[in-house]
């Protein structure tokens, strides 16, 4: 379904399951100096609960935009966002941190941990003001680090450091995980153990997951692969065949 | 122009807050540098020129009565160059509109003319004629105070009869540049006044006529001081010699040096310390700016920019900011000496007092500043140059970091995640951390020192006028009477209790040293003039001996149980040996106290008294002075009521206005430390904050996390600096104590309360401005950035 036009992508993308979040004819325009950039131009998108979905496009398609709205860190110019009964199209600023405090998880590209406090430390930062959260050591656990607690940011790898990271978006339990490149900082094999770090809270906890890319291998263990280029959704396929972490190669 | 001249300013602009409270910093110490000792310079050149142009003489001395004929004797003295032989005398003069008598002084002058040494600067009028009788010239403090004008009359008691002066001329001298009455601390305008008369004339009214009792002289090139001084004593001595002295122990001389001093000291001392803070400041933002330019160094190197290129790049950020601080320093300065010259003005009194700034004081203080600043900053700028392109394109390596003490020790259950990042991020740079609470230190000893010198005054006010001198009123009789005249005085109205006092002038000595001072003899019951320890109890008056004041027995060498020679000055002019009993602390002065019987068993002579110490019932002062003043008896009474206005005025005056400057200037201090520790945290955590908001901290709880770093470095502070303050307030007091004022050390409560609060309350306005910005964290920014 390489060549679906855009009246079948909603077809596919009606879904029995409730959806999570809802963009209607999203935009955003950047003042640059003088210029204005045109980020997002109208972008329609549902996300259903439970999903993995792959943000796929090149650099400046609008992809991480479109994320940091979904996220609460942006409004768009025009164009309404739900989050379930949540507007985030018009919430103000105390609203977009209580969003992000109890229902988001974010994961960066440079993983931003704290570097004055350990793994464990690091998670607790999340779950000491989250309503129920696992415990650091479960989280840590979840991304097969429970025996690297006490480390400090600088005394681990870069993957582990990412895994870290998620652990501790995932503390919380979030109902939304936003993944920012996450594997973009890592060689192959840390990037999969990462991955599967990933994969494997999208299972266990149902958690709706989306994660930007320009790397098209990670598009094989989504369920949804969202096209973006230009600020605009140019495509979404549905994978079928849908791989474990282990099984991509780039 | 060029581009790195553009990267130059831009960077500066960048940094506009923090180099702006640097700027701050050193404009405060280039201020008081250049004000203070512009002010000195302006004061110095003033007094030389007057000094020299108004023939200020170099030696004096008093005698009872000298004939006219020793004056050519004094003349023949190798070294004397000019002497001037003159008859004073002092007075009563009554003041309409003023309660107490004020006293005179009246000197004389050659008929019609003006006077060889310590000639007079006529403001208005002329001098007395030749042939005219009661013309005076009176003083221009006193003329103001009181309202006289050309052409008034004032009412004098000479030698206890009432005669009327007329004012023709209004004048200035070189001898009341500070215009003390006998034994007086501080000016009094309103009840002080020096009057100059036809020498006829004055000689007449007091009995002088062909005699002479006061010298000036002046010394030829290569004269030797002492031996000139000894010769004179040697020669007036069978006159009543009181001794003579050098000008740098004339009164209005003395208190004008030791202005001088205290200009110098705070002039130096001062700025000093903020000229250091800055170049402390300096390092700090520079060594952030370098950290965060690594990748543009590499490029500038890459370029082919040499070391030193990169080096002179980075040094010129530091001599823009110093350039700056250094100009408005100056300006603040200029305004800040003309505004003590205007104050130096009521108590220092010259022909003409213009400020002027030597071009050295502003040079002098850039330069000083400049050092300071590069001293601070060579290291981040060596640190700059040096640095391999290929290394400083490449990312600083992660902060190491680790458990803190207090959680190595198992308390962290105790602390929060947010704490421990402000405790780990302390533990790990003890030395910024370090500095950042000794500067802060700093900014509250400043505040302590400044306040604490007002406490010190008003404590040394407190013990002199409550503690030891309880009188009201102290009467001084023209010559020493029997103890009858103390009766006289107990019988006049309004005198609730009169203790008599003997004062006998003499020099002391102690091997070959030796200081002139007036043994005070007082009751051993004594009530109103009493002697202190250091606890402040009252020093039992030995039956015999005689106790010094610690400097004078320093001064003197002299120790408990010695033999001290008195050689008195007044009547048969004995010499005496006596024991000391013992070395006593005061404040003000040389002083030496013998109990009144002991005094006058050591002077041979009966119930003899000087005067008398009173208490009075305040509602019948008026009838008391009017008594007092019709008594011949009587040389002067002093009110210590006036006395005590007269100097807390001058306290309030002088310090209110440096501690306001103090206070201004630590604000400084304090605002300028935190706002760039702050700004520093908050660029180079910008990052890790910005990811904490994402992961959904709000505002406050990322606040929390940089302002409670500076919280605690305050915190820190605030103790340390109440040591430090006093312990400069100690080492300021060494600097300034000196024979003739010891300040004991002594801080108040308040002083700690309100140098806290202060730099607390600027603490936290730079917190608060810090907490604007990070309020505008573009949170978006973080996630694409790696640093």
């Amino acid at each position: 379904m390489s060549e679906t036009d855009k009246e079948d992508v909603y077809v596919l993308a009606d879904d029995s399951r409730a959806p999570v979040f809802m963009a209607e004819g999203i935009t955003k325009v950047y003042k640059m100096g003088e210029i204005e950039v045109h980020a997002l131009r109208g972008v329609d998108l549902q996300l259903y609960e439970g999903e993995f979905v792959v943000l796929l496009g090149p650099s400046g398609s609008g992809k991480s935009t479109l994320l940091n709205i979904l996220g609460g860190l942006d409004v768009p110019t025009a164009g309404t966002v739900r989050y379930r009964d949540h507007d985030l199209s018009h919430a103000d600023e105390k609203d977009l941190t209580e969003y992000r405090r109890h229902h988001v998880g974010f994961i960066f590209q440079f993983y931003n941990l704290i570097p004055s406090l350990t793994a464990r430390e690091n998670v607790a930062l999340v779950t000491e003001i989250a309503d129920d959260p696992m415990t650091p050591e479960e989280a840590l656990k979840l991304v097969d680090l429970g025996d690297r607690l006490d480390h400090f940011p600088s005394q681990l790898s870069g993957g582990q450091q990412q895994r870290v990271a998620v652990a501790r978006a995932v503390a919380k339990r979030p109902e939304v995980l936003l993944c920012d490149e996450p594997t973009g900082a890592l060689d192959i094999h840390t990037g999969v153990k990462v991955l599967e770090a990933l994969a494997r809270v999208n299972q266990e906890l149902r958690t709706t997951t989306a994660v930007i890319t320009h790397n098209a291998a990670i598009a094989a263990m989504a369920d949804r692969v969202i096209h973006i280029f230009d600020g605009r959704i140019a495509r979404i396929d549905t994978n079928q065949g849908k791989k474990s972490p282990n099984e991509l190669e780039w | 122009m060029r581009a790195i001249h553009h990267k130059l300013l831009r960077d500066l602009w960048h940094m506009r807050g923090q180099a702006l409270a640097i700027v701050l910093i050193i404009g405060a110490g280039v201020t008081l540098f250049v004000g203070q000792l512009s002010t000195l310079q302006s004061l110095t050149l003033v007094r030389d020129t007057y000094y020299s142009e108004y023939r200020f003489a170099e030696v004096f001395a008093a005698c009872k009565r000298a004939p006219a004929g020793v004056a050519d004797r004094l003349r023949a003295i190798p070294g004397a160059d000019t002497v001037d032989t003159r008859v004073t005398l002092q007075v009563m003069l009554e003041v309409p509109g003023l309660d107490e008598p004020a006293t005179g002084q009246l000197i004389s002058i050659p008929d019609g003319h003006a006077p060889a040494l310590n000639n007079l600067f006529l403001r208005t009028g002329r001098l007395p004629n030749a042939e005219s009788t009661g013309e005076v010239v009176l003083v221009e403090m006193f003329a103001t105070a009181n309202d006289y004008h050309l052409g008034d009359n004032l009412t004098a008691i000479i030698n206890g009869r009432r005669q009327q002066l007329r004012v023709v001329g209004i004048a200035l001298s070189p001898e009341y540049v500070y215009a003390l009455s006998a034994g007086a601390m501080v000016p009094d305008d309103k009840r002080f006044g020096v009057m100059w008369m036809n020498e006829r004339e004055l000689a007449a009214a007091y009995n002088m006529e062909g005699a002479f009792n006061s010298v000036s002289m002046t010394l030829g090139p290569g004269a030797s001081e002492p031996e000139v001084i000894a010769r004179v004593d040697d020669i007036l001595k069978p006159y009543g010699g009181l001794g003579a002295y050098a000008r740098k122990d004339q009164v209005s001389n003395w208190f004008l040096a030791n202005e001088f001093r205290q200009l110098q000291t705070f002039g130096v001392l001062i700025p000093m310390i903020f000229l250091g803070i800055a170049g402390f400041l300096l390092n700090v933002v520079l060594a952030r700016l370098i950290s965060t330019q690594r990748d543009q160094i590499a490029a500038l190197k890459a370029f082919g920019y040499s070391n030193l290129q990169v080096a002179i790049h980075y040094g010129q950020f530091i001599g823009l900011v110093v350039l700056v601080g250094a100009i408005i320093g100056t300006l603040c300065g200029w305004w800040m000496g003309e505004a003590m010259i205007g104050l130096y003005t009521d108590y220092y009194h010259f022909p003409i007092l213009k400020f002027f700034m030597p071009g050295w004081v502003p040079l002098a203080a850039a330069a000083f500043t400049a050092v300071a600043g590069a001293i601070g900053t060579m290291n981040a700028v060596r640190r700059a140059a040096a640095l391999p392109p290929a290394e400083a394109m490449r990312p600083e390596a992660p902060p190491t970091y680790r458990m803190t003490l207090m959680e190595r020790l198992g308390l962290q259950r105790w602390l929060s995640q947010p704490t421990r990042m402000i405790l780990r991020q302390l533990e790990r740079r003890p030395l910024k951390a370090g500095a950042s609470v000794l500067g802060l230190s700093m900014a509250v000893a400043i505040l302590v020192m400044g306040l604490a010198f007002l406490d010190i005054m008003f404590y040394v006010i407190d013990l002199q006028s409550n503690v030891m001198h309880r009188e009201d009123v102290k009467v001084g009789f023209i010559e020493p009477r029997s103890r009858d005249a103390l009766h006289e005085v107990e019988g006049l109205p309004g005198v609730i209790y009169a203790e008599p006092y003997r004062t006998v002038p003499a020099k002391v000595r102690y091997g070959h040293r030796d200081r002139r001072v007036g043994i005070q003899g007082v009751p051993s019951d004594t009530l109103l003039n009493r002697v202190l320890d250091t606890k402040l109890q009252p020093f039992p008056l030995p039956a015999d001996g005689i106790l010094l004041s610690r400097v004078l027995g320093e001064a003197l060498q002299i120790r408990p149980g010695d033999k001290l020679i008195v050689e008195v000055l007044e009547g048969p002019r004995p010499t005496r040996t006596v024991k000391v009993a013992a070395l006593v602390d005061d404040f003000m002065g040389v002083a030496a106290y013998m109990e009144i019987g002991a005094l006058n068993h050591l002077m041979r002579e009966g119930d003899v008294i000087s005067g008398a110490n009173v208490l009075t019932d305040k509602r019948h002062d008026d009838e008391l002075f009017a008594a007092l003043r019709a008594r011949p008896i009587v040389a002067g009474v002093s009110s210590k009521a006036s006395t005590i206005a007269n100097l807390r005025k001058m306290i309030e005056d002088n310090l209110m206005i440096s501690v306001g400057f103090n206070v201004l200037f630590a604000a400084i201090i304090a605002f300028g430390i935190i706002y760039n520790n702050a700004r520093i945290s908050l660029s180079e955590r910008a990052r890790e904050l910005a990811s904490l908001r994402v992961l959904g901290l709000t505002r406050a709880e990322i606040s929390f996390i940089l302002l409670g770093e500076q919280a605690i470095l305050t915190m820190l502070a605030v103790p340390f600096g109440f040591l430090l303050g006093r312990w400069m307030t100690g080492a300021m007091l060494l600097e300034l104590n000196s024979e003739v004022m010891r300040f004991p050390l002594v801080v108040n409560e308040a002083t700690y309360a309100i140098a806290a609060v202060a730099v607390i309350v600027s603490a936290t306005i730079s917190g608060l401005l810090v907490r604007e910005r990070l309020d505008k964290l573009d949170l978006v920014e973080v996630l694409k950035t790696r640093e």
